[in-house]
């Protein structure tokens, strides 16, 4: 059967696996409703399906389907990333969405639904592949926001996400139209080798652009951050750790690929652009931050103005950002992931829980909790051992070596202005008193959460860890 | 024995690793473990000592790993002149710290034995390290344990205080990160150079830095250093952190971390980047003096003791920059003798002042008097202490200022004995803070009924404060085993600045003063 040769479909396996099993499991939703752990471990093992195939065919770097799509090292490393993230989520999930009076098992089945977008996204060797990954993903997130049938604000959520993630999407399909139009293919290598001459023409450049502009959305960056705070405040916190994590990244992977293959990002006018919206990701982000109360509110602007600090590593162009930018979004990963989980155990079914105030004393209550949640905090921070230490340094040093001093410096400021608020959680749990109703921690959960720290620790302490296959796989 | 420093670098873990398994009822057990810890660090910095050669300025017992091989991010720790003696006064310090807690802190004991030895490694690393990448992350690591006993274990204003403390620090730090990768840079860009954070590397190519350039890596590095130290006008930190956390809290602060600031500018800001040095030299020697004078004059004003104590600190260390910047022998000696000697008796202050809020629990100085006839054995101690930290010959602090005097006087590179003259009344004005509290606290009727029943100490805080007195006199008495060590270390330093100076090519004669 020569209809696809074998080699795409070995190339394409781990995303094959994830969509059969997803299929699987929506399978069972549809007959057995009340399955509900069976859809769960269905799901976990497509999860767990996708990371070895993406791990068995890991340093090869090829492409498959008529190099649609990119095939081993850094698309498979994504994979993983992405993988990992839908496991802990869903893991993470479990005992959140039993408590919130949510019983419905298909959460599980548009989980891998959105990993198989991200997989796309980070293994796409075309535009149109990028296209379809974002879609699928997109789509995945607007269900998902709005899970939570029942609450305004989920509802709220969801819909403000669909209308401005659906005009953003019209930049970006506009976007390709434009390159399409202008060097007469959609594949990234193709684009790349009419660079820089295709930058002569005014239609090319604005075809980049939108693409920057769709893009920048996805992935929360300033000035198209507006969604962020609503969005991930209203949607289910299991969504919103996984938005803010898994959708980050496939945005980032994506953003890696279409900009660096192609090369667009060498031309200055892109540098000038980018630096610009790494600057006001940071400033925006950081000090709208400031003035929070609400942890689930404080971490969707954190979560802009770390979107700010990842631009910067696109903005230097350079393979040390780029891999910068890979290690920091598995820290940034395991960190948001780790404290959405505290968040997840904390909250009530009516949604309270969120709010400082209520933080007060855990250092007292939950000693565990409150020195887990303290550990993302001074990682996000950025402050050494941990993860996120290690990767600001390296996304800071790509700037310095492009010469980007400025962008760098403006960094290390708004990580002082982030320090405050994220010291504040800290304040609240150890340094006063309070008393909220004391919930019991799921240990499941509490066991994601606790590897998440160790990974940030150990990432912090030994980052050559990861670091060595990241460097490989550009 | 190999590889000493990494062992007493890490030692303390072995501390936190052990209270995991203990319950947090057990407190007795939790101290001990805590400062059985610490004692072993001591021990071992001791043996660290021992082998240690002071008629070198070369680096030594150096040890070195690949860390991060892409940036070549190595671990690197080793120990000469500069350093020895800080490493010896943070293992010497933290068990003290640690026993001075035994009864005031009964809260959450666990978690602040850990904060403790977690500091003391980040301590210990800070002088220890050879590489800019590990010498920032001890640097920044220190601030969480910090961070947590000022704000847990403190006092009334303790979140504003911790967090204070914290923002600045990380003010200062932040940019010198910037630097630091800066310098990594730019030395990649030199022919067959590569990306690379090593000091020693980084020491045979930044003194080649254009000017300009120099001057602002010196000030990102400097402005880091003078935040911790703390140089006037960025002081403001310290009195409330100061105040505000617990005794040990305070000891260790006042003992070691603000040494690391001058630590910082002795060991990267002079010698990676001399002509800016040269070009800083007058600021820095005039907020140091401005700093020595202001410092001394608040402190007369104050009526907490504690507070009082704080303030004196922005004076002694004021010193301490004034001798590193005159770049002489005779002022760099002093200045690192007069860090450990600011250590020890700032250190005991803070004991002293503990001590007696843990009987009285207020610091006001109104509150007290006539308390020599009350506590015999306390205001003994408090006085010698006292005429230790305003300089009174035959105790320590005498000759660490006495050094920095003589060498900010006759330096060429401060050019004008003015600077050492107006240090010189901050000596004066000590004597006159000092013991005008003294005077008020100790002497006189007793006016307050409260202070007739105070207990003398017990035996537990005579032996706290004995080991200290030990040093205060032989310091005093004998400086010389004390200065042997940085002798070498500073030779080279001082040499180096006169040929940046006068031009690499003058011959070796003209160093000489």
């Amino acid at each position: 059967m020569d209809f696809i040769p074998l080699s795409d479909l070995i190339g394409g396996a781990a995303i094959l696996a994830v969509g059969l099993f997803s299929l699987a499991a929506l399978t069972i939703t549809a007959f057995f409703p009340k399955a509900r752990t069976a859809v769960f471990v269905t799901a976990l093992l497509g999860a767990a399906a996708g990371i070895v195939f993406a791990g068995y065919s890991f340093p090869d770097n090829q492409t498959a389907f008529s190099d649609m799509l990119l095939v081993g090292g850094f698309a498979n490393f994504y994979s993983i990333l992405f993988l990992v993230i839908a496991v802990l989520t869903m893991v993470l999930s479990a005992p959140y969405m039993e408590k919130e009076g949510y019983r419905h098992s298909e959460f599980y089945v548009l989980v891998l639904f959105a990993a198989i977008g991200m997989m796309m996204m980070g293994a796409s060797g075309d535009l149109i592949t990028m296209f379809l990954g974002l879609e699928v993903m997109s789509v995945t997130f607007y269900v998902m926001a709005g899970l939570f049938r029942a609450k305004l604000t989920s509802n709220e959520s969801s819909l403000k996400y669909f209308l401005l993630g659906a005009f953003a999407t019209g930049f970006l399909l506009y976007g390709i139209a434009l390159i399409y139009g202008t060097t007469g293919t959609t594949n990234l290598i193709r684009i790349a080798a009419q660079f820089p001459q295709a930058f002569d023409q005014p239609l090319h450049v604005i075809g980049w652009g939108l693409l920057l502009i769709g893009l920048a959305f996805k992935v929360g960056a300033f000035p198209f951050h507006m969604w962020v705070p609503d969005v991930y405040e209203g949607a289910p916190t299991s969504v919103t750790a996984f938005m803010s994590t898994g959708g980050k990244a496939a945005a980032f992977s994506a953003f890696i690929l279409v900009f660096s293959i192609p090369m667009a990002m060498h031309d200055p006018r892109m540098t000038t652009v980018l630096a610009v919206l790494a600057a006001g990701s940071m400033i925006v982000g950081n000090w709208f931050g400031l003035s929070q109360t609400n942890l689930k509110r404080m971490l969707a602007y954190s979560s802009i103005a770390h979107a700010g600090y990842m631009l910067i590593g696109i903005a230097s162009a350079s393979p040390v950002g780029q891999q910068g930018i890979t290690f920091y979004l598995v820290s940034y990963a395991l960190t948001n992931l780790g404290a959405f989980g505290v968040v997840m155990m904390l909250e009530t079914e009516k949604g309270e829980g969120v709010t400082y105030e209520e933080y007060a004393g855990l250092g007292r209550r939950k000693p565990v909790l409150a020195a887990l949640l303290s550990m993302f905090m001074f990682s996000l921070t950025g402050i050494p051992p941990f993860a996120g230490f290690v990767g600001k340094y390296y996304l800071f040093a790509s700037a310095v070596q492009s010469g980007l001093t400025w962008l760098a410096v403006l960094g290390v400021i708004t990580s002082l202005i982030s320090t405050y608020y994220y010291l504040r959680v800290v304040v609240y749990m150890y340094f006063r008193d309070g008393s909220a109703e004391e919930p019991s921690l799921p240990a499941s959960s509490l066991a994601a959460v606790a590897l998440s720290a160790a990974g940030i620790l150990v990432l912090g302490i030994m980052p050559s860890l990861i670091f060595d296959v990241i460097v490989s796989m550009f | 024995m190999q590889n000493i420093l990494t062992y007493t670098l890490f030692s303390p873990l072995l501390g936190i690793a052990v209270l995991l398994f203990i319950g947090r009822a057990k407190q007795t057990l939790i101290k001990s473990v805590g400062i059985g810890a610490s004692l072993l660090t001591f021990a071992l910095s001791l043996l660290l000592y021992a082998s240690f050669d002071a008629g070198t300025a070369a680096m030594q017992m150096t040890e070195r790993a690949v860390w991060i091989a892409g940036l070549d991010i190595s671990y690197i720790v080793g120990v000469d002149g500069l350093s020895v003696l800080l490493i010896l006064l943070t293992a010497f310090l933290t068990p003290i710290a640690l026993i001075a807690s035994w009864s005031s802190i009964t809260d959450r004991l666990k978690e602040y034995v850990s904060f403790m030895l977690l500091l003391e490694v980040g301590m210990l690393g800070v002088f220890m390290a050879g590489d800019l990448f590990l010498f920032y992350v001890f640097w920044e690591a220190m601030l969480i344990p910090m961070y947590f006993i000022i704000g847990i274990w403190g006092g009334k204003e303790r979140i504003y205080a911790a967090v204070k403390f914290f923002l600045y620090t990380m003010a200062g730090s932040l940019l010198m990160l910037i630097a630091i990768l800066w310098l990594g840079y730019y030395a990649s860009t030199l022919p067959g150079g590569q990306f690379t954070t090593d000091l020693a590397k980084l020491s045979a190519v930044a003194p080649g830095i254009p000017l300009t350039l120099q001057s602002w890596m010196f000030a990102a590095f400097a402005l880091s250093f003078a935040i911790k130290v703390p140089l006037f006008p960025l002081h403001t930190w310290l009195p409330d952190a100061h105040v505000q956390a617990p005794t040990a809290g305070s000891v260790i602060l006042a003992g070691v971390l603000l040494k690391m600031g001058t630590y910082g500018l002795l060991r990267f800001c002079l010698p990676l980047f001399p002509q800016a040095s040269f070009a800083f030299t007058p600021l820095m020697s005039v907020l140091a003096v401005v700093g020595i004078v202001y410092g001394a004059l608040v402190a007369m004003v104050q009526t907490d003791v504690k507070k009082l104590v704080a303030y004196s600190s922005v004076s002694h260390l004021g010193f301490v920059v004034l001798g590193i910047f005159s770049m002489t022998e005779e002022g760099i000696q002093g200045a690192v003798l007069q860090m450990i000697n600011h250590g020890l008796s700032t250190g005991a202050l803070f004991l002293l002042v503990g001590m007696i809020y843990d009987r009285r629990h207020t610091r006001e100085i109104s509150q007290f008097g006539g308390l020599a006839k009350v506590m015999p054995v306390f205001s003994t101690m408090f006085l010698i202490v006292t005429l230790s930290s305003i300089g009174l010959p035959g105790l320590n602090g005498f000759v660490g200022e006495f050094l920095i005097l003589l060498g900010s006087f006759n330096s060429m590179f401060l050019g004008t004995p003015v600077y050492a003259a107006v240090a010189a009344t901050g000596v004066i004005f000590s004597a006159v803070y000092m013991l005008w509290m003294v005077q008020r606290v100790f002497f006189g009727a007793v006016t307050h009924d409260e202070n007739r029943s105070l207990t003398d100490l017990t035996k537990r805080e005579i032996g706290l404060l004995l080991p200290v007195l030990l040093f205060i006199v032989w310091i005093g008495v004998a400086p010389s085993a004390f200065l042997k060590p940085s002798a070498a270390a500073t030779k080279q330093i001082v040499t180096q600045m006169h040929q940046a100076k006068t031009g690499t090519a003058v011959p070796a004669g003209t160093t000489a003063q």
